[in-house]
């Protein structure tokens, strides 16, 4: 069954410690993405880029305005002289938000009619819009209130809603972003490596010399498997590494149990890899259909976008991508320090995915290869 | 497994291989004996390889069968596999393994165990590959890694070989001690199947087969070959002339009524006349070159046979 296991393994290893485009596909990369990713993927917004036409000009207008800038989201840059300049420094990109406050407003203040406050967004990014939008409403409806009760900002407010985080208490993205990308990472590099250490043996015409040995198909199939695999968990305990290292995302529950289950997932990026390979004759072709199936992982899988809102047809796409699980398994362990008992479900669905995924791998590859 | 000593290394029986509805190989038998140096000629695309891979269990036959040693290519592919050595036509070792590490993984993947150090030994000291088993196998020049190659498929001792294409793309010095290999390897017993282009190397064979267009179309020594009576017509003969340095009128010969596949060999002309052409006649028309009676080359016997069957493919 597992004829030339051995002597394929032997090489393998010989190959990746030689290969110097292996070792930085492996290691360098996912450190790389992890800080791009890690720094760029900031949901978080602050500091908006906003202008501000005050057409009252009076003490309580700049307090207005002051109270705006005490959020920490506005960074008021600039003041323009009428509305057609509001709206073309947003147009033009200059501000993302234009505020604009009407002659009067101090005397409408007291008076009978609302003050309008006219606030311009940018709509073009909907994570910066949605913010900046519902802080200026509560803004206007907190001083609303103070305004009529006439008291002090502390004890303004009848009811007093405190929600308490019970894991991310800073709200950081890293921690939202990085057991992601720890998944999204070992997802690529394991399907990549496998079906470039297949093809390559195509390009070379060594597969043919292969196929007139006594090597088996098994033999053959775990040999360039298990050397990927053992790279893959490596890799993985690297990026943890440096996700504790850089981004402080310490790790809540237990290390092996995460390993045990990121051994489940591997299998099946591991046969997605083989899958590839008996597709692709080049090394070129390998790594579109793998970026072909990258995408939708990165996408569809919550690592960016969080699955409950996604539309009924995408999410059940989702549910075929085994990288969601895995993302789900990671975000468990490292933040919410959930156990077994709790990830069962995803462990199960994992290894069904990965005994499917590599069943269709043997049957594929018999065909393919001698 | 092997059935009997007596028996043909290598048999091939109506073997015909389609690809869709492209017949890369059509009805081709023949049988090499054991220790025999079978040469395999043919024009590109003419399904030599599409052969070997046959026999060699890679490729299922789509009609007829091949044995090596008694053992069906397909049927016993396992059996088959540890019995035979194969040079495939393209460069097939791993350019970044050095010697050593191809062979040792070879050796490896052929289960040869406790015996693997010693065979190791044994076939870098046959190739002469001693000074160079620490070299990376890409930075090898050509000869060197057709050596290589070539260690690589006997490490396992197999009793047939087949190599395709051996001395491709390789210089003359390291052809040459290529081809002193193989006698020596024949000598042990070896049985050797290599396809060629060169028509040297066809005169070393002991047996040749020429495939064109998907069909064998000869089969036989080269001293047969060259007595085919298709070869030379009942009425013509060979003539050759030296040359010495003269430039021979090749135009007005080859227009010539009756004479027919003037070639140039180094300093020799060569000739193919009917009996409307005298001797005489001829060192006439060459402007007094002195000819004398000749034998077809295998390459005039290759040259002829592909044109006459030519003709036949055109009217049937
Ligand atoms: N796997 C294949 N699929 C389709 N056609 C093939 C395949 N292998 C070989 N051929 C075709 O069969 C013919 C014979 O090929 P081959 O045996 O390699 O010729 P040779 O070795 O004599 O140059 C060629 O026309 C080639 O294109
Ligand atoms: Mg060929």
């Amino acid at each position: 069954m597992m004829r030339g296991l051995g002597g394929i393994i032997y090489k393998e290893f010989i190959q990746i410690t030689r290969n110097p485009a292996t070792l930085v596909i492996t290691l360098l990369i996912p450190i790389i993405q992890l800080i791009i990713f890690g720094y760029a993927i900031d949901t978080e917004v602050r500091n908006v880029r906003t202008q501000v036409l005050d057409l009252d000009n009076t003490p309580q207008s700049r307090e207005f305005l002051n109270r705006f800038r005490a959020t920490g989201l506005y960074d008021i840059r600039g003041y323009v002289a009428s509305a057609s300049e509001l709206e073309s420094a947003i147009v033009s990109g200059q501000a993302s938000v234009g505020i604009q406050i009407p002659s009067g407003y101090g005397r409408e203040l007291s008076g009978k009619r609302p003050a309008e406050i006219l606030v311009l967004i940018d709509g073009s990014n909907n994570t910066i819009a949605s913010q900046t939008m519902s802080t200026a409403q509560t803004l206007g409806i907190r001083m609303s209130i103070e305004q009529l009760s006439g008291s002090s900002p502390e004890r303004s407010l009848l009811i007093d809603v405190r929600p308490r985080f019970l894991f991310n208490p800073a709200l950081r993205s890293a921690n939202f972003f990085v057991p992601g990308l720890v998944g999204v990472i070992l997802f690529l590099v394991t399907m990549l490596l496998t079906s470039f250490a297949i093809v390559s043996e195509k390009e070379l015409g060594t597969m043919e010399q292969l196929a007139v040995s006594p090597v088996s198909r098994g033999g053959l199939m775990l040999g360039k498997i298990l050397p990927y695999l053992l790279l893959g968990m490596i890799q993985m305990n690297v990026v943890l590494f440096f996700a504790q290292f850089i981004f402080k995302v310490e790790i809540a529950g237990s290390l092996p149990l995460l390993e045990l289950l990121a051994l489940v997932f591997v299998f099946s990026s591991l046969g997605l890899g083989l899958i590839i390979s008996t597709i692709a004759k080049t090394q070129l072709q390998a790594m579109l259909m793998s970026f072909m199936i990258l995408l939708p992982s990165i996408l569809l899988s919550g690592f960016i976008f969080p699955r409950e809102s996604m539309p009924l047809p995408i999410y059940w796409i989702s549910a075929l991508l085994p990288v969601t699980y895995f993302v789900e398994i990671l975000r468990g362990v490292i933040l919410r320090s959930a156990g077994m008992e709790a990830l069962w479900d995803e462990a199960l669905i994992l290894t069904c995915m990965g005994l499917l995924l590599l069943a269709i791998a043997t049957v594929r590859f018999r065909k393919t290869v001698g | 497994m092997a059935r009997t000593a007596d028996g043909p290394a290598i048999s091939a029986a109506a073997l015909t291989m389609r690809f869709g509805s492209f017949t890369a190989v059509q009805d081709v038998s023949f049988d090499v004996s054991p220790g025999e140096i079978f040469g395999f000629l043919g024009p590109n695309g003419s399904g030599k390889s599409t052969v070997i891979r046959m026999l060699c269990g890679l490729l299922r036959p789509s009609e007829g069968s091949g044995h090596i040693l008694g053992m069906d290519s397909s049927r016993e592919a396992e059996s088959v596999k540890r019995s035979i050595g194969y040079m495939s036509q393209k460069f097939s070792l791993y350019p970044d393994l050095t010697v050593h590490e191809n062979l040792s993984f070879y050796g490896r993947i052929y289960g040869l165990g406790r015996r693997l150090h010693e065979r190791m030994d044994a076939v870098v000291k046959q190739l002469h590959l001693a000074p160079y088993v620490q070299r990376r196998a890409g930075a090898l020049s050509g000869g060197w890694k057709q050596r290589l190659a070539l260690a690589c498929a006997l490490l396992h001792e197999p009793r047939v070989m087949f190599l395709d294409e051996p001395t491709a793309g390789i210089d003359p010095v390291a052809r040459r001690e290529l081809w002193d290999f193989l006698y020596e390897l024949a000598g042990r017993g070896v049985t050797l199947f290599v396809t060629t282009h060169y028509m040297d190397e066809a005169e070393r064979c002991n047996r040749l087969g020429y495939i064109y267009l998907s069909r064998m179309l000869l089969l036989g020594t080269p001293d047969e070959l060259k007595a085919d009576p298709r070869v030379t017509p009942d009425s013509a003969r060979w003539y050759e002339a030296g040359l010495d340095g003269v430039e021979p009128p090749l135009e007005k010969l080859g227009k010539q009524e009756g004479i027919s596949d003037v070639t140039v060999f180094g300093n020799t002309l060569h000739l193919l006349a009917d009996s409307r052409v005298s001797q005489p006649q001829l060192t006439e028309l060459a402007g007094g070159l002195e000819f004398r009676e000749g034998a077809p080359t295998l390459e005039d016997v290759f040259v002829r046979l592909t044109r006459l069957a030519e003709q036949q493919r055109r009217q049937p």
